[in-house]
């Protein structure tokens, strides 16, 4: 059975401004143990999806519309409050993409990071420290002894991001969610943070929800990739087969945009225009504007997921009815 | 070189740290660059990386002379900059202009998109009256923005247009080299890549020379002809892009490109990839010897001595004395 699935999940943002549809009909679903990439560009509800789940949704503005999200059997989005105080930080934990702002800078980190197994288990602070310390090692913090009494301004980038990811951890999530973790870090970083997160994943068995816009970070990473578009999934595969054979124009025109192998002095490929404005309603596939390939229908007829091959599932109208190939 | 338009002779920026209040006094230096050399030639486009805290922003600063150089000359066509007077300066900054990585802080707020424009060619006198709408209109269209917006805000447009309109602010005075630094670095694949051939087809079409700073390697290979990466202050590695980034030679250059993800599942995962352990140095108190000896998993002990000299290797220059062994 899957440990998560989400269905038709639907958030929106209702403002002055008009009503955002930042997530419009998501569904989906996670096994233990593996570990799911979520792709799109700013925008394009993967942070919302998310968030939703773990009940961060500022309400108002937000609202869920509809959606369930069974998280082995409970429904995140419409359990209790005890409920889900027993779920978040416990079985799921989250890391985000900040590790400058998320750390509390009036504790000292050793306070922050046994919180969640002071909150969650019959546990003394002793213990506690003894288990905080023990993951702080885990997670790669030298002289963990000293140092997990510092203030989080002590800790460079990477060693705020590592004692974040040891705060999640502490509790043996089944599901950790991880919110772009290192797109504030440096290259030679992030190298070390995903390496760790494989090795952490490996070790505790649990699933992941990786939240990023960098394809190159998921090819490693994941075993099954979502790509978003205005707040609906585009495409769904295992890795290889995004990779290798995307079929929607999106997923293809992102892969190509990007700057790898081309020889100098030739222009990127690029996708004209820019991304919808989620507030107005969206006639058809919302990709239709910027589409190389669009055509009446497209503009008129809401595209759905339909199954390509087992586990590859996309939404262009035109790839369904054997049109592009 | 005869075909060099700007020079740079042991550039040397340190900022002091000082400590005190009633009584200020030094403490330390923060040797954010610290004896580069380095050609810029017409019409190249030259990139600089590495990683944050290295002082490759500095260092664009630096040529710019918005801080105050330590040591050193920037040469441009000729002319020692950091012997310009600020009268001197304001002339010579219609040649050399800069292009910020956030669109969304480098833009006045409340500034028209023609004002924002404008305002470099009155200030510098180059237009007159109706010359001005005319020559804003022309920058619009280099960068591929419609006139018809000149009168609306930044706020009203996304962060690939804002950098359009930054850009067309850096062309307005018709510079010679423009500074862009990490000029993509905040905007979205699909924006990145609008961006990047904006900025190639300006160089092309110019004959602009272009300092591009960037973390991404993979932009940086498309878009340059020469590469310099930099470690704490020093560059460590120059040469041609596709040999640097493909075949790098310097151990930290080796580590920076291993760490790029690529979009290439089978080889992701069948690659061996150079972890660096560690975080940089601070350039306050940086090692002796090779700044780099305690993450490379090359160094020795007669790599803490001295710091290596750039040396010639093959089409580019490398700074590693182990070089010939590794």
């Amino acid at each position: 059975m899957a440990l998560l699935t989400v269905q038709d999940l639907r958030t929106y943002f209702h403002t002055r401004n008009g009503v955002y549809r930042a997530v419009d009909g998501v569904s989906f679903s996670l096994d233990r143990g593996e570990t799911l990439g979520i792709v799109g560009e700013s925008g394009s509800g993967k942070s919302v999806t998310c968030y939703s789940m773990m009940g961060l949704i500022p309400q108002p503005p937000g609202r869920i519309e509809s959606g369930t999200a069974l998280f082995d059997g409970v429904d995140l989005l419409r359990c209790s409050p005890e409920q889900a105080r027993g779920i978040r930080g416990k079985r799921i934990s989250m890391i985000f993409q900040d590790p400058m702002t998320s750390l509390n800078p009036y504790l000292r980190v050793s306070e922050q990071l046994i919180e969640p197994l002071m909150i969650h288990e019959k546990i003394t602070k002793d213990e506690a420290i003894k288990r905080g310390l023990a993951m702080l090692e885990a997670v790669g913090i030298n002289d963990a002894a000293r140092r997990i009494h510092y203030y989080p301004h002590e800790f460079s980038g990477g060693m705020r991001q590592r004692v974040m990811i040891a705060m999640a951890l502490i509790t043996k999530p089944e599901l950790l969610i991880a919110d772009e973790p290192t797109t504030a870090l440096d290259v030679t970083v992030q190298a070390q943070i995903l390496e760790l997160i494989k090795r952490l994943q490996k070790e505790l068995g649990m699933a992941v929800i990786f939240i990023t816009h960098d394809l190159g970070v998921v090819s490693g990473l994941c075993d099954r990739v979502l790509v978003m578009y205005a707040g609906r999934v585009v495409e769904s595969a295992d890795t290889r087969t995004l990779f290798y054979h995307p079929r929607h124009p999106y997923t293809r025109a992102l892969q190509r945009s990007i700057p790898g192998l081309q020889p100098k002095g030739s222009d990127l490929f690029t996708i004209p225009g820019l991304p919808p404005d989620v507030s107005k309603p969206i006639a058809g596939c919302a990709f239709s504007p910027r589409c190389e390939h669009a055509q009446d229908p497209c503009r008129q007829r809401d595209p759905a997921l339909a199954e390509l091959a087992p586990g590859h599932r996309q939404a262009c109208l035109r790839v369904q009815a054997g049109e592009l190939t | 070189m005869d075909d060099a338009i700007l020079q740079l002779n042991d550039v040397r920026t340190h900022f002091p740290i000082q400590q005190g209040f009633l009584f200020r006094r030094q403490v330390g230096t923060v040797k954010a660059v610290d004896g580069v050399n380095l050609a810029l030639k017409r019409g190249e486009v030259l990139g600089l990386v590495g990683e944050s805290g290295c002082g490759k922003s500095t260092l664009a600063r630096t040529i710019m002379q918005l801080v105050p150089t330590t040591g050193g000359t920037v040469v441009l066509e000729g002319r020692n900059l950091t012997a310009c007077s600020v009268d001197e300066m304001t002339v010579v900054r219609r040649d050399l202009q800069m292009v910020f990585q956030d669109p969304y802080a480098s833009l006045n707020p409340r500034m028209t998109v023609f004002a924002a424009l404008a305002e470099p060619l009155l200030v510098h006198g180059v237009c007159k009256g109706d010359e001005v709408v005319a020559r804003v209109t022309e920058l619009m269209k280099t960068v591929g923005l419609a006139p018809r917006f000149m009168q609306k805000y930044p706020h009203e447009f996304s962060g690939g247009q804002r950098q359009r309109i930054a850009i067309a602010r850096a062309l307005a005075l018709r510079p010679k080299i423009i500074i862009a630094d990490e000029p993509v670095s905040a905007l979205d694949v699909s924006i990145q890549a609008q961006i990047l051939n904006l900025l190639s087809q300006l160089v092309r079409k110019m004959g602009l020379s272009l300092v591009f700073i960037a973390h991404d390697l993979s932009v940086v290979r498309h878009i340059s002809d020469r590469v310099a990466v930099m470690y704490l202050g020093k560059i460590v590695e120059l040469g041609p892009a596709a040999d640097v980034i493909d075949h790098p030679q310097h151990p930290y250059t080796r580590a920076l490109v291993s760490a790029i993800p690529t979009a290439n599942p089978d080889a992701e995962r069948s690659r061996q990839r150079i972890v660096l352990a560690g975080d940089p140095p601070s350039p306050i108190n940086p090692p002796a010897g090779c700044a780099f000896h305690p993450r490379c998993p090359h160094a020795q002990e007669k790599c803490k001595v001295a710091f290596p000299p750039l040396v010639p290797s093959g089409s580019r220059e490398v700074a590693c004395i182990r070089l010939g062994e590794i």
